[in-house]
């Protein structure tokens, strides 16, 4: 019964000019582990970019990696840019160098979580495969 | 859950979303997909489609966005298929190809979508064809389809494009005594990537004798073209020689011929998953296990085979 | 072959295994974090003989035991550490302050639009001026940013890598500005593009042009700034990135082999360039290995130095290098305790005889550091320099079978690493490929499954773990940093003199279309306020951009 599986299909991200991208591999990595289809955009994506290759590729969640501490202004253009497009039913979620109290800020604009330093790889399978939604 | 009614609406009104949904709708269930190309009738004009194939490292993700930035300076507009391999433990997959791509961010008429082979070993998924076949109906110009260059299977490719365009690397000569002599043969066009590399010429060279050899089988030699994917040099050259090809295929009927027999492919495989999936619905309404009693025995399995089937046969004739 | 200790030995292991199923072992094997095993005991047997050849002497080939026969009894180690935020005005005023404090040599830190080679006022620096370090979009900036510093006085370090050329001439201006020549200047660029491709991701040209620039700057310091390190070989990039002790050994002594292969090919006579070659080198959590490492380091540079590239000049050989202790090491959780890592850490560079020092401070995992935290820092090593008395002799952990086991294990397994690098057609073939890159990934997805299975403790984070409040008073960097550089930009555009500035930029399009060196034309830009993001862009019209496409 192989042909008919619905896989979840993830967009991970490194929006601006962080070059830093350990992380995000990792995360990457552990989420194709856990049997997700992951798209990785590499280094110095504008927030239109994010949402064009979110769109065409259909996925379910995005994940945004930022530790240049930019996140605050990057992340919720992401949000908007979905919104505009009438996509807000991808869930966002976003990981880096975020300080906690960064965070409400961040939920508040949309992002449905933050993983900050320290977080196990299972934490983000977990909660994706707990959060997402398949259309 | 998402309407296909609404969305085939959606998608013939062009929004890029929805062919995107619809993509994922019908790589996800063979049964979805035929109810919705169903909605979709028949597509106005059925576009060239182009196969990329070759062994990983030889830049077919370049050649491909440089290709289609030719194409859509043309005013054409472009479809891209990227198909990466699976995890064959998890079944999960990164797909990589895409990120090579950033020459086309922007671009307006060009669709990007990156697949994963999901289990089959290189060449391409039943539903990676589904989707080529959805494309169809996207007012693209052309599709380029770019697969996992495992050196596998690849041979899958031919029997779902109009033309094979295989890439090669320099060196690659050396090894292709090991190539498979199915890839030699499903190309239509021969591309020496990497073409700044020493022993390039000699590649290409070599190549062109192992095709020499084959030259009673084709109809239309096979160009030896080199590029340097990075640089853009070459592009115009592989340009030509695949107008030139598609020109055969529309005089000499040739692609009748192939489009034909990618009809039938596609029937194959929906007819096998009809089946397949009806089987595993009986088995499991009728509480069978279709798993085999003991670790040894072969002959064990082909009896159970044969036992489950004619018992499937029977509750279904019967 | 001592007998009567291979006898014990042997008798020994016997007693001693037989006791395990009594008194086991934690684990049943122990590996570093190279993968490298670390034996229950160590003795004279795991020690080669021929100390004169294999270990040496301090000062002297093969400079094991350190690059200088008196080390830290001359002179500490330089205490530098790196700094840079938001204005240039603000940056000046930390500086000045950690010069007062007793820091010896100023570390600069530029933003992620600087070292993009973007002015503050590009579309892609919203949101990211003056974050990760100081803003500087022209000379005016970095007359502010040494304002009060004088320049032929204190060395300075700036980890610039693309527009390295830039920044530097920058710095030469505000120096002759304020009266000091060329041939005064003492410090460090860091211009090490290959590890960017592989590890750090600031790189801007394609690898070709890039190494042109680089050996651009190799040549003009060696005439006119011959107290200049012109590069900072990097390694502590990459093991931040996820390498192990014995990739960051074999990666960045490959990408050195890549810059003198390329200053050769320039022109340059080996030992003209090579004495002002350095390194940078992290220091990570496994104490002995790494003080292991950079003796390591330093035996395989000198080997290659001499045999590979036929060096004549001891000093083309000595790898001179600065440290930074692991910042991916630090943990946003109990931050005191990063206190404790980084004095570890440091003891082991010190241990390993580094030149230069950058400590970390508690809270970075989390943000740029408060004053308070960069202090204890600070104080970290001077405690180390001037209460533990290990500064007071040469190498001290010679001799220890443990260390010069180690020290040999990491040196053969890099140097077979260096040749697999090699035989891929050296470093920038090695990155086109993505082979550094995957190994390193590979690495470190391994780490990181060893934390998450416990396997790896990390305390405070997969144990010992306590309930927390969220840390308070961490340092933040508002957006009206950006709001004043698009200020001072616009102003500077009045000011200036436009005709000389677009005059200077034709020059340098031509230069860098030619195959001058692009030195004197980045220094006549530079000097008539020219800003750093129109330099870079007439760079980018001839260089192209440099895309990454290696996945995972």
């Amino acid at each position: 019964m192989m042909a008919e599986e619905k896989r979840t299909r993830v967009l991970v991200a490194k929006p601006g000019l962080d070059g830093h991208d350990r992380g995000a591999k990792v995360v990457a990595r552990a989420l194709r582990d856990a049997g997700m289809e992951v798209i990785y955009t590499g280094l110095r994506q504008t927030p239109e970019q994010i949402v064009e290759a979110a769109l065409q590729e259909d996925v379910d969640v995005i994940g945004l990696s930022c530790l240049s501490g930019a996140h605050n202004h990057l992340f919720p253009q992401v949000v908007a840019l979905l919104k505009q497009h009438q996509a807000e039913d991808i869930l966002v979620v976003g990981g880096g160098v975020i300080p906690d109290e960064d965070i409400p800020f961040l939920k508040e604009q949309g992002v449905k979580e933050i993983f900050t330093p320290g977080t196990g790889t299972n934490a983000v399978v977990e909660y994706i495969k707990k959060n997402v939604v398949h259309r | 859950m998402l309407s296909i009614d609404k969305l085939s609406e959606r998608f013939l009104s062009g929004e890029t979303r929805a062919l995107a949904q619809s993509i994922s709708l019908v790589e996800d269930s063979a049964k979805e997909a035929a109810k919705f190309l169903r909605l979709l009738g028949v597509p106005k004009a059925l576009p060239r489609v182009i196969g990329v194939t070759g062994p990983p490292g030889a830049g077919k993700s370049t050649l491909t966005a440089r290709l289609a930035l030719s194409l859509l300076d043309k005013g054409e507009k472009v479809a891209l298929l990227l198909i990466d391999p699976s995890s064959p433990f998890t079944g999960g997959a990164i797909l990589g190809d895409r990120i090579r791509m950033h020459d086309l961010a922007g671009r307006k008429e060009v669709f990007i979508r990156s697949l994963s082979s999901r289990g089959s070993l290189g060449g391409l998924s039943a539903a990676a064809i589904r989707v080529l076949r959805l494309l169809e109906y996207g007012d693209f110009s052309t599709i380029i389809l770019e697969t996992v260059g495992t050196g596998q299977a690849e041979t899958d490719v031919v029997e779902a494009v109009d033309t094979v365009v295989v890439v090669a690397v320099p060196g690659l000569g050396d090894d292709i005594q090991a190539m498979k002599a199915g890839i030699m043969e499903i190309a239509d066009i021969f591309v020496v990537n990497k073409a700044d590399r020493d022993g390039a010429e000699r590649t290409a060279r070599q190549i062109e004798a192992m095709l020499g050899l084959q030259e009673e089988k084709r109809r239309l030699p096979v160009p030896v073209l080199t590029t340097v994917a990075t640089t853009g040099q070459g592009i115009s050259e592989v340009l030509q020689a695949l107008d030139r090809h598609t020109a055969y295929l529309t005089t000499s009927q040739e692609l009748t011929v192939r489009r034909v027999k990618r009809r039938q492919k596609e029937l194959y495989a929906y007819v096998k998953d009809l089946l397949v999936d009806d089987f595993f619905a009986w088995a499991k309404e009728a509480g069978r296990e279709v798993a085999p009693n003991s670790p040894q025995g072969a002959a064990e399995i082909y009896s159970l085979a044969e036992q489950l089937i004619a018992e499937y046969y029977a509750e279904r004739t019967g | 072959m001592d007998e009567h200790l291979q006898d014990q030995l042997s008798k020994w292991v016997e007693k001693t295994n037989r006791s395990l199923a009594k008194n086991p072992e934690r684990k049943l094997k122990f590996k570093n974090a190279s993968q490298l095993t670390v034996e229950r005991v160590y003795t004279p047997q795991d020690v080669r003989n021929d100390y004169v050849a294999n270990i040496g002497l301090p000062g002297e080939y093969p400079f094991t035991r350190g690059v200088q026969p008196t080390m830290y009894r001359g002179r500490f180690w330089t205490m530098r550490q790196y700094a840079g935020m938001a204005s240039a005005e603000e940056s000046n005023a930390r500086y000045r302050y950690l010069l007062e404090q007793g820091q010896t040599g100023l570390s600069v830190a530029f933003d992620l639009p600087t070292q993009i080679g973007h002015d503050s006022d590009h579309p892609l620096a919203e949101g990211e001026v003056g974050k990760v370090g100081v803003a500087i979009d022209s000379l005016a900036d970095m007359e502010l940013l040494f304002k009060d510093i004088p320049l032929d006085r204190v060395s300075t370090s700036m980890t610039i890598n693309a527009p390295a050329a830039v920044l530097l001439a920058m710095y030469i201006a505000v120096a002759e500005k304020q009266g000091a020549s060329m041939d005064k200047l003492s410090g460090t660029i860091q211009n090490d593009i290959l590890k960017e491709y592989v590890a750090r991701g600031t790189y801007i040209f394609p690898p070709a042009p890039s190494m042109r620039l680089i050996t651009d700057i190799f040549a003009f310091c060696a005439q006119h700034v011959p107290e200049w390190n012109t590069i900072s070989i990097s390694g502590y990039h990459i093991r931040e990135a996820g390498s192990t002790a014995v990739q960051e050994v074999a990666f960045t002594l490959s990408d050195g082999i890549a810059y003198v292969e390329a200053a050769i090919k320039a022109g340059l006579d080996v030992d003209d360039f090579a004495p002002r070659l350095s390194f940078f080198f992290n220091s990570h959590v496994d104490f002995f290995e790494e003080v292991a490492k950079f003796r390591a380091a330093r035996r395989l540079w000198a080997k290659i130095m001499k045999e590979r590239f036929q060096a004549k000049n001891p000093r083309s050989m000595m790898l001179r290098f600065h440290t930074q202790t692991g910042g991916s090491t630090l943990t946003a959780q109990q931050p005191d305790n990063n206190v404790v890592r980084v004095a570890l850490q440091a003891l082991a560079a010190v241990l390993g005889g580094t030149q230069s020092l950058h400590t970390n401070s508690r809270d970075e995992a989390l943000a740029l550091p408060t004053e308070d935290s960069v202090r204890i820092a600070l104080r970290t090593q001077q405690i180390i320099a001037y209460e533990s008395g290990v500064a007071d002799t040469v190498d001290p952990l010679a001799g220890s079978y443990y260390v010069e086991k180690m020290t040999d294990d990491i040196e053969e397994a890099a140097a077979l690493l260096v040749h697999k690098v090699d035989a891929l057609g050296g470093a920038v073939a090695a990155i086109e490929k993505g082979f550094m890159q995957r190994e390193i990934q590979d690495a470190a997805y391994g780490w990181q499954m060893q934390v998450e299975s416990k396997e790896r403790v990390v305390v405070g984070v997969n144990q010992f773990q306590i309930k927390e409040p969220s840390p308070r008073g961490l340092l933040r960097v508002d957006g009206s940093v950006g709001e004043m550089q698009k200020l001072k930009l616009k102003e500077l555009r009045a000011t200036r003199d436009n005709g000389a500035v677009a005059l200077a930029l034709g020059q340098l399009e031509n230069c860098a279309r030619g195959t001058d060196n692009c030195m004197p034309a980045i220094l006549r830009a530079v000097r008539v306020y020219a800003t750093l993001g129109e330099i870079c862009d007439t760079l980018r019209k001839v260089f192209g951009e440099y895309h990454a496409d290696n996945v995972l």
